[in-house]
C-alpha cells in the first residue's frame, strides 16, 4: 500500500503548512499495519527550507518538483504535475490539505485522472469493504454538520481526500526515517502557466483563530461595542482567542478578523464559549466542531443549545463578570 | 459575444435537518426540507451580473435538480439573468461531484458559446467546493477558486482577488476561464420589479397547461429544460449513481444532542459551578 501526501508551503514563507506535517502523520498511522510507504509530492518554485521535518513523521521519500515559474498558484500546471506523478506513482490514497491550495488543485486531479475526492475529512480508516479488500472509509460531516457521512471509493484509484488543518492531531512520537529525495521530470509546457500575478497583498498579521484552544466569542445579543469589552475580559481571564458572529461584526462592536462562521473562520477549539450568539446556521458552520461549546443566552429557545454542551440561559452582562470573579478566585 | 454560465444550487435549509428526511441509500429526500438559492450561488449570479452591466454579455443560469429547481432559475431571471436552464432527469440523480460536473460540463457545451463560468465557492448541503474546479477541468478552462472582488474585465481577460489564506491575489486571468466566488465578493442584488413582471409566469414546459402553450412561447415565459436525451454524447456510465467514483457508504445524524446539555442557573452557585467545571475543562485543553 502507498500513501501520497500533497506537500503545501505555507504563502509568504518557505515553510511547510502545518497541515502537511498532520496529513504525514495520519498516512504513516494508515500504512504502518500494512508495511507500506507514505509518499511526498511538491510541485512549486522550491521545496520547503524545513521538508526535511516530514521524514520525523512517518514520510519515506519525498517527490519534488521545482519551477522558477510556480512561486504562485497555476492551478493548471500544478494539477498537471501532480496528475503524472499519480499516473507515475500509482498510490493507493492521496491526501490533501483542505486549504485554498488544496481545495483548489485536488479537484482537478480528480476529474482528471478519474477517480473520487472526498473534502473536508475528519476521520480516516482503513478497513475491509465486501469484496474490494482494504480501502479507506472517509468520514466528512456534512449538511451544515447535521449528518456525518462515511465516503468510500469502491472501484476507481487512488482514493482521494481533503483535511482541513488542526483536525488530525500530530504524533507523538517522531519516526527517524532516513531523509529521502527524488527529483521528478514531469512533461511540462509553459503554456500552462497563464494567470498573470499582478500584485500579492499580505494579509495583516490577524488574529490566529484555528489555532486557538479556547475562544470566547460575542454575538448581537452582547448589545453594543462597550458590552462587548466584557468579551475581552472573559479571553482575556480564559487566555482565550476572541471570536465574534457576523452580526456583531455587522453592528461594528468587533473587526471582521475575529468573525468566525461560514464566511469567517472555521475554527475548532478545545472550548467555544458563545456569549449572545444566536446559532444560525452560517455562525454554526464555524464552529460546531468545538470540542466542548459553552452557550451563554437570554433566550432558551436560541438554535445555539442544540449543540452546546454547556448552557446558561440569563444575561451575559451579568453572568460574565461573575465568571471573570470566580474563575480568579478558583485560578 | 461569448456568454456567461452561473452555476447554481437549490439547497435544503441545512438549519433544519432530522433523520427522516434521509432515504436509506443515504441520499437525501429533498423533498422534505425547506430550500433556498445556495447563498454563495448568489454571489456568483451577481459577478456575472456585474460583468454584463459592463459588458452586455449574456448571464445564462444552469442548474440541475427536480422541477422544483426552476424556482431558482425565476430568482435569477428576476435578478437580470437572461435566461436559465433546468437540467433535470432521473439518470442524473445521486451523482456525486465528479458525475455532476460531467453532466453540468456537457451541459455547458450544449448551450454553446460559453467562455466564462461562475460557481459559488461552494454549496452549505454538501460544503465540497468541488464542482466548480471539476466542471473546469472538464471544459479545459482555467480557474480561479476563493474570488472575492472583480475589478477589470475585458474581451479577452478578467482581473479579480483572490483569497489566499494568507495574502490576497490580484490576478489577471484569461478566458475561457472559470471562477469560484465567495461571499465576501459582493452583496447580491435585488429582484427588479420589472424583472419580475416580466417573468413571474415563467415556467418549465411540464407546468404550463397545453391550451397555454402558444402564449407562453410568445411570450418568453418557457424555462427549457435538458434532460439526458437533449444533451448529445453523453455517456450514461459516468453519471447518477452508477457513474459516482465515491458513494455513501452510512450516514449518522448528529444534529440532535439531545441529553448532551448541561444547564446552569444564571444565578451566583449554576456561575459557581460552571466555572468549576470550565476549570476541569481548562486543564483538559491544557495537558
Amino acid at each position: 500500500m502507498k500513501t501520497a501526501v500533497f506537500i503545501e508551503k505555507r504563502a509568504g514563507t518557505e515553510r511547510l503548512r502545518n497541515v502537511t506535517l498532520e496529513l504525514t502523520g495520519k498516512a504513516a498511522a494508515l500504512m504502518k499495519p500494512f508495511h507500506g510507504e507514505v509518499v511526498g509530492i511538491f510541485v512549486g518554485d522550491r521545496l520547503p527550507e524545513d521538508t526535511d521535518e516530514l521524514f520525523k513523521y512517518g514520510m519515506h521519500r519525498v517527490v519534488f518538483y521545482n519551477n522558477a515559474k510556480l512561486k504562485h498558484l497555476h492551478s493548471i500546471a500544478i494539477k498537471q504535475v501532480v496528475a503524472q506523478f499519480v499516473k507515475r506513482e500509482q498510490p493507493d490514497i492521496v491526501l490533501f490539505g483542505a486549504t485554498h491550495t488544496g481545495r483548489d488543485i485536488a479537484p482537478l486531479v480528480a476529474a482528471q485522472i478519474h477517480t473520487g475526492l472526498t473534502a473536508d475529512c475528519t476521520q480516516l480508516v482503513i478497513d475491509d469493504y465486501r469484496d474490494k479488500g482494504k480501502i479507506l472509509y472517509q468520514i466528512r460531516p456534512a449538511f451544515g454538520g447535521n449528518i456525518l457521512a462515511t465516503i468510500v471509493t469502491p472501484d476507481h484509484r487512488p482514493m482521494m481526500a481533503t483535511v482541513r488543518e488542526g483536525v488530525m492531531p500530530l504524533p507523538e512520537h517522531k519516526t527517524m526515517n532516513p531523509v529521502k529525495f527524488e527529483e521528478f521530470t514531469p512533461d511540462f509546457r509553459d503554456e500552462w502557466v497563464r494567470h498573470e500575478f499582478l500584485s500579492i497583498i499580505p494579509k495583516r498579521s490577524k488574529v490566529d483563530l484555528g489555532a486557538a484552544n479556547v475562544i470566547v466569542s460575542g454575538g448581537a445579543g452582547v448589545g453594543n461595542k462597550e458590552s462587548f469589552k466584557l468579551i475581552f475580559q472573559l479571553a482575556e481571564a480564559l487566555g482565550a482567542e476572541v471570536g465574534a458572529s457576523r452580526a456583531a461584526v455587522d453592528f461594528g462592536f468587533i473587526e471582521k478578523d475575529h468573525q468566525v462562521g461560514q464566511t469567517g473562520s472555521v475554527v475548532r477549539p478545545k472550548l467555544y464559549i458563545a456569549c449572545g450568539i444566536s446559532g444560525s446556521i452560517q455562525h454554526r458552520a464555524g464552529m460546531e466542531e468545538s470540542k466542548k461549546i459553552l452557550a451563554i443566552n437570554k433566550d432558551p429557545d436560541a438554535p445555539i443549545f442544540g449543540i452546546a454542551h454547556m448552557g446558561v440561559v440569563g444575561d451575559l452582562r451579568e453572568i460574565i463578570p461573575l465568571m471573570i470573579r470566580y474563575l480568579r478566585e478558583e485560578g | 459575444m461569448s456568454k456567461i454560465v452561473v452555476l447554481a444550487k437549490q439547497v435544503p435549509d441545512t438549519s433544519n435537518i432530522r433523520g427522516n428526511a434521509m432515504k436509506e441509500d443515504g441520499t437525501v429526500n429533498r423533498a422534505a426540507l425547506p430550500t433556498v438559492f445556495n447563498p454563495e450561488d448568489l454571489n456568483a449570479l451577481e459577478t456575472a451580473l456585474e460583468i454584463k452591466d459592463r459588458t452586455g454579455r449574456e448571464v445564462i443560469l444552469l442548474t440541475m435538480g427536480p422541477l422544483k429547481a426552476v424556482e431558482i432559475i425565476k430568482q435569477a431571471l428576476y435578478m437580470g439573468a437572461d435566461a436559465g436552464y433546468l437540467l433535470t432527469d432521473k439518470k442524473f440523480a445521486g451523482s456525486d461531484t465528479w458525475a455532476t460536473s460531467y453532466i453540468l460540463a456537457e451541459a455547458i457545451k450544449k448551450i454553446g458559446g460559453v467562455d466564462l463560468v461562475v460557481a459559488g465557492r461552494q454549496a452549505i448541503d454538501g460544503d465540497t467546493a468541488q464542482v466548480g474546479p471539476q466542471v473546469a477541468e472538464k471544459l479545459g478552462f482555467d480557474q480561479v477558486t476563493y474570488v472575492t472582488a472583480l475589478n477589470e474585465v475585458t474581451d479577452t481577460t478578467v482581473t479579480v482577488e483572490r483569497d489566499g489564506e494568507f495574502q490576497t491575489e490580484v490576478i489577471r486571468a484569461r478566458f475561457p476561464l472559470l471562477l469560484t466566488v465567495t461571499s465576501a465578493a459582493n452583496t447580491p442584488r435585488y429582484p427588479s420589479a420589472r424583472q419580475m413582471l416580466r417573468y413571474f409566469k415563467a415556467d418549465i414546459k411540464e407546468n404550463i397547461p397545453a391550451e397555454e402553450r402558444a402564449e407562453y412561447e410568445r411570450n418568453g415565459w418557457i424555462i427549457p429544460t435538458l434532460t439526458f436525451a437533449d444533451i448529445p454524447g453523453i455517456n450514461e456510465a459516468h453519471i447518477g449513481l452508477k457513474g459516482s467514483p465515491t458513494k455513501v457508504n452510512a450516514i449518522r445524524d448528529i444534529a440532535v444532542q439531545g441529553g448532551d446539555l448541561k444547564m446552569y442557573d444564571p444565578r451566583l452557585d449554576g456561575v459557581k459551578a460552571l466555572v468549576r467545571d470550565l476549570m476541569k475543562q481548562y486543564v483538559e485543553v491544557q495537558s
